[in-house]
Parts: structure tokens; sequence; C-alpha cells
């Protein structure tokens, strides 16, 4: 029983359409645009470490690997968690340290009295 | 053998416990995070709402890991819980102790990072579902992924490399002969091992050389760009560790990667297409081509000879007699000098003396986007003070005194008077138009373009020779002086 990441990568069973996944990453792209082009220019370091640290997100994806071993586990399934764990580990870096790194450069900008 | 999954609703699994939420409301859960990031990245369009942006993101962050959770019965949360705690200590390390000059290798390297973890979970993905039949969708989005998230990986690693000590390996361009065919042939082959990934899903060995060709080829990519080059390079890496994770969504069918991996793709491609611009190139003369001297410019000798003042800091001091409007222009040198709060002390003197002071901030004037207006605000100057190169160049007429320290070819006015030469065409800060430029520079030695630049030997331009911090001090002294 692997839960729904092997719901997902298997065949025929369930999940999300994919045109349907299809619109919703045409969709973001769009919203994505939008905002962004309202970024100005003196923001543009944060921006980038700030959505650096949302593409932590992958954190989501590594913690569906780590699987509790249990009688009859596979080979596979050895690996994969091991796999995720060392994603965890990149993913996590990557999240905590991009948003802390992000707030502590915004808390600099400020209008003098 | 999968056994039946209940999609929208919580199904207990024998000897585990049911999960705390089903997959509806781990899709529900999932949706508010996807909010929050949208909303996290809109906070940041002006300074004062990006703050409480940003700890959205962050939010967002924290609701898609708890769903996942909750949603799940088989994880080994023991396990999680030490490679997140691994992890997050590890990043909030780095991100507590790092400088803001180092930030640029800062996002470098997280950026590699979350391309690795990309990889890993589709090879995770890819692992678990031998076996079974994989879906083409799951298996595309697995060899893109793995393509992807791979050239992130040591693609950003390079970078970092570049950008920790600048001066002595940014010279490495590392191009060696028949470069293009190289990359070319690693890309044919890296899509070669996609087709085989999709036609024997259950053949990890397909994934694994996938992963293997994409990290040399991110490696190829990366050498032989130049260090002015990284803000490009940066913002372009930026958007593929989106891209990745998007992909990863793909592979898991899973809507808040596919979100937050646009969202990050977006910025990344809005940002490499304003850097390029800024530098007046494309983004294929960034990745392939080469920036060199043209062979029939003028020589250093021609350009200079003879008309290069020297000026010392009490000389310099008079020119600021009598000022109103002084405009500073920050390059990369201030930031390696760390002259950022030497400058800021510079125009709170000034201020006091009823100067305007503003500063001039070329889009590539740091390693990358936005980076000099972080040094600033480091050193607590006003945001409102730093003026975008649009707003400020048609001002440059009214401005008494320029002064420019550690910028060559943002300055250089051949630029827009000779069409040979290799910056031809890039846009510059016209501070040649102001009625005094003061340069504070090392030398003479050309900037990444290596061209000489006409400024430093204007009539109306006094070069002030020495290190930017040691030279902003001598000059505040004199200015103090002579009052």
């Amino acid at each position: 029983m692997h839960g729904s990441f092997l719901l997902v990568v298997a065949a025929g069973d369930g999940g999300t359409s994919l045109i349907g996944l299809l619109t919703i990453l045409m969709l973001a792209i769009f919203v994505g645009f939008e905002i962004i082009t309202k970024v100005p220019p003196t923001l543009h370091t944060p921006l980038m470490s700030g959505s650096n640290a949302i593409s932590g997100i992958a954190l989501v994806g590594a913690l569906l690997a780590v699987i509790a071993l249990g009688e009859g586990s596979t080979r596979e399934v050895s690996v994969a968690r091991w796999l995720g764990f060392f994603a965890v580990v990149f993913a996590s870096i990557n999240a905590v340290g991009g948003f802390l790194v992000t707030h502590r450069m915004l808390a600099m900008f400020r209008r003098k009295k | 053998m999968m056994g039946a999954f209940g999609t929208f609703f919580a199904q207990a699994t024998p000897g585990t416990g049911g999960p705390v939420i089903g997959s509806q409301g781990a899709d529900l859960l999932y949706l508010i995070a996807s909010v929050f990031f949208i909303l996290g990245i809109k906070g940041l369009t002006h300074p004062r709402t990006a703050v409480r942006g940003n700890k959205f993101g962050a939010f967002g962050m924290f609701i898609a890991v708890v769903a996942t959770i909750l949603k799940e019965t088989d994880l080994d949360l023991g396990m999680i819980a030490t490679g997140s705690a691994l992890g997050a200590v590890i990043g909030a390390v780095a991100a507590l102790r790092v400088q803001m000059t180092a930030m640029p290798q800062m996002v470098a390297i997280f950026n590699g990072f979350g391309g690795i973890a990309s990889s890993l979970v589709a090879g995770a993905a890819f692992l678990l579902a031998i076996g079974s039949v994989s879906s083409l969708q799951s298996s595309i989005a697995t060899g893109a992924s793995g393509l992807i998230g791979s050239i992130t990986f040591t693609g950003s690693i390079v970078a970092f490399v570049k950008l920790l000590d600048l001066r002595s390996l940014s010279k490495i361009r590392g191009a060696i002969p028949g470069q293009k065919i190289w990359n070319a042939l690693l890309f044919l082959g890296a899509i070669a091992a996609c087709v085989w990934v999709v036609r024997d899903p259950g053949n990890v060995s397909a994934y694994w050389t996938v992963c293997a060709i994409a990290s040399v080829l991110g490696v190829t990519l990366t050498t032989p760009i130049g260090g002015a080059d990284m803000p490009v390079v940066i913002a372009l890496l930026n958007s593929y560790s989106g891209l990745a994770a998007a992909a990863t969504g793909f592979v898991l069918d899973n809507n808040v990667l596919i979100v937050a991996g646009s969202l990050v793709g977006a910025s990344g491609v809005i940002l490499t297409a304003i850097m390029c611009k800024a530098m007046n190139r494309s983004l294929t003369n960034v990745i392939f081509g080469t920036l060199g001297p043209s062979a029939d410019g003028p020589s250093a000798d021609e350009v200079y000879g003879g008309k290069v003042k020297a000026a010392s800091p009490d000389e310099v001091a008079m020119l600021f007699d009598g000022a109103q409007r002084v405009v500073v222009v920050p390059g990369y040198g201030l930031a390696v000098a760390q002259a950022q709060h030497t400058v800021r002390d510079f125009a709170a003197l000034l201020e006091s003396r009823g100067v305007q002071v503003e500063f001039a901030i070329h889009p590539v004037a740091g390693r990358m986007p936005g980076h000099m207006n972080v040094l600033l605000a480091e050193a607590d100057i006003d945001y409102d003070k730093l003026k975008e190169m649009d707003q400020i160049n048609p001002t440059f007429g009214q401005v008494d005194v320029a002064i420019v320290i550690g910028a060559n070819d943002v300055v250089n006015p051949v630029a827009r008077t000779d069409p040979n030469s290799p910056i031809a065409g890039m846009p510059i800060l016209d501070v040649d138009r102001a009625r005094t430029v003061v340069v504070v520079k090392r030398s003479l030695s050309p900037g990444f373009a290596g061209i000489p630049n006409p400024l430093f030997a204007a009539d109306n331009c006094y070069m002030m020779f020495g290190d930017g911090k040691k030279a902003m001090i001598e000059l505040i002294a004199s200015l103090k002086e002579s009052d």
C-alpha cells in the first residue's frame, strides 16, 4: 500500500485528467506573467529568492516517496524512500533557506521618515 | 496489486490506521496553498507589502506539507522529520549568515537544490511505478523532470562556483572547440534517453541515463558563460527549477506543484528577458555567443592618451561646492569593496548640506537582477532614492555631479555612439551628460566588455583612483574639512 504516490503513477486509476492539469498549468502561467511584470526592479532579487523558495514545493512530492517499510516491501520501495529522503533534505534547504533569506532582505527595504 | 484507493474520501488501510483527510480534502488544501503562493508573489509588487507577501508564500508551503502528511497513511514520518529538520537547519543557517554581496551565489545554489529535489522525486516515482504500467503522461513528465532538474542542478553548481570567486574564475570560459556541436549532441542524447523512458517504463536505467546526460549538459552549457552574464544565467536557472517542479507535478498529478512551478517558471522567464534587454543581447547570444573586444576598435592608448585627469579627494571635494543635485552610480565594484555603508554616509553628508542625492541603478549593476538595490537597502538607503535607468536618464543634463563607483561598461557612451562596438546599443546610464563626472575606480582597466571607456577621457570627467571604500572615506574626510 503505497498511498497516492502509486495511485498516480500507476495507470488506469483515478487521478486528475491531463486536460485538467494542462488547464491549471496555462492559467498559472498567465497569472504568473500578470503579477510578476508588476514587480518593481528594486525588488527583483527578493522576487528571485522568494520564487526560488516556492520552487521548494518539490518537497510535497519528496514526502510522498518516503514510504514506511513493511512486510513485503520491494527493493524499489527501499531505494525510492532514500531518493525521497534526499529530496526532502534538498527541498527543505531550498524552501526554508529561501523564505528566510527573502525575509532578511525585505526587512531592509524601508522608507526613512 | 495496488488495491482500490479511495480518490475522494479517506479510506482506512488495514493495520496502519486511516488518513486524516481524503484526497479531496488534500486537494482543497493544495488549492489554498496555491492561492497563498499567488498572494505571496503579488505582495512583492511593492516594498510595503513585500514582507507580508513572503510570509504568505511560506505559509502556503506549510499548508501544502501539512496536507500531504495528513492525507497519507504509509509515510515514514520519522525519516521525513529527520530529513526536513536537517534541511531546515542547513537552510536557516545559510540564510541567516550569508552576506548580501553573496546573494547571487546563495540563490544559485538553492536553485540547484530545488532542481535536484524534483529529479529525485521523479526518479522515486519511476521506481515505484515499475511493475505496473505507467501512463504516457507520467513517463513523459518523468523524462522532462529528470532532464530539466538535472540541468538545473549541475548548471547552478557551476554558476555558484563561478560567483564564489569572480576575479579568478570568471576568466575561465572553458569553451572547447566545437562547443555548440557537443552541446547539441548531448541535448539530442538526453532527448533520446527521454524517449527510452517513455518506451520502456519498466527500466530505471533509462531514467538515470536522462539524468546523467542532462547533468553533463548543465555543466557544458554554463561553463562558457562569462561572469558579466551571470544575472541572465541565474534568472534562467530560476525558471528551470520552477519548470522541473511543474513537470514533477505532472508525474504526480499534483496541482500545487504545477501552480507553484509555473509561477516560478514565469518569474524566471520575465527576469531573464529583462536582463537580456538591459544588455541588448539575445538569450541565444548570452548562452552560445561570445563577447570580446572588437579588433578594429580604438586602443586604450588612443582613447586615454594624455586626456585622463586624475583628481585627489581634496580636489574632488571642491567639485561638490555649490552642487544642488548629485547622482551616485553604483556598480559591482562598490559591492566588491563593501563600500555601500560608506556611500550611505557620503550621501547623508551631502544631504545635510541641502544637496539632493539620488542613486542611478543600471539593471545589470550587480550580479543578479535587483542586486544593487538590496545592497543599498542593507546600508539603510531609502528605496525612494533608488532610480531606475529609464527614470533618471532624461535628467542627467540637470545633474551637477555624477559620481560613478566601481562601474564601467554600463556608463560607456560608446554604446550610444559606435555601432561597431561590442556593447553597441546596450542601454547605458547617460552620466556623460552631467555637468561634472567623478569616476572612482582602481585603474583604467577595462570592464567585462574589454573595451576602453571614452568617458574617462572626457573634459568633464575626473578620475579618483583607488579602492572604492577607501577613496570614499577620504572624500568624506575632505568634504568635512572644507566645511
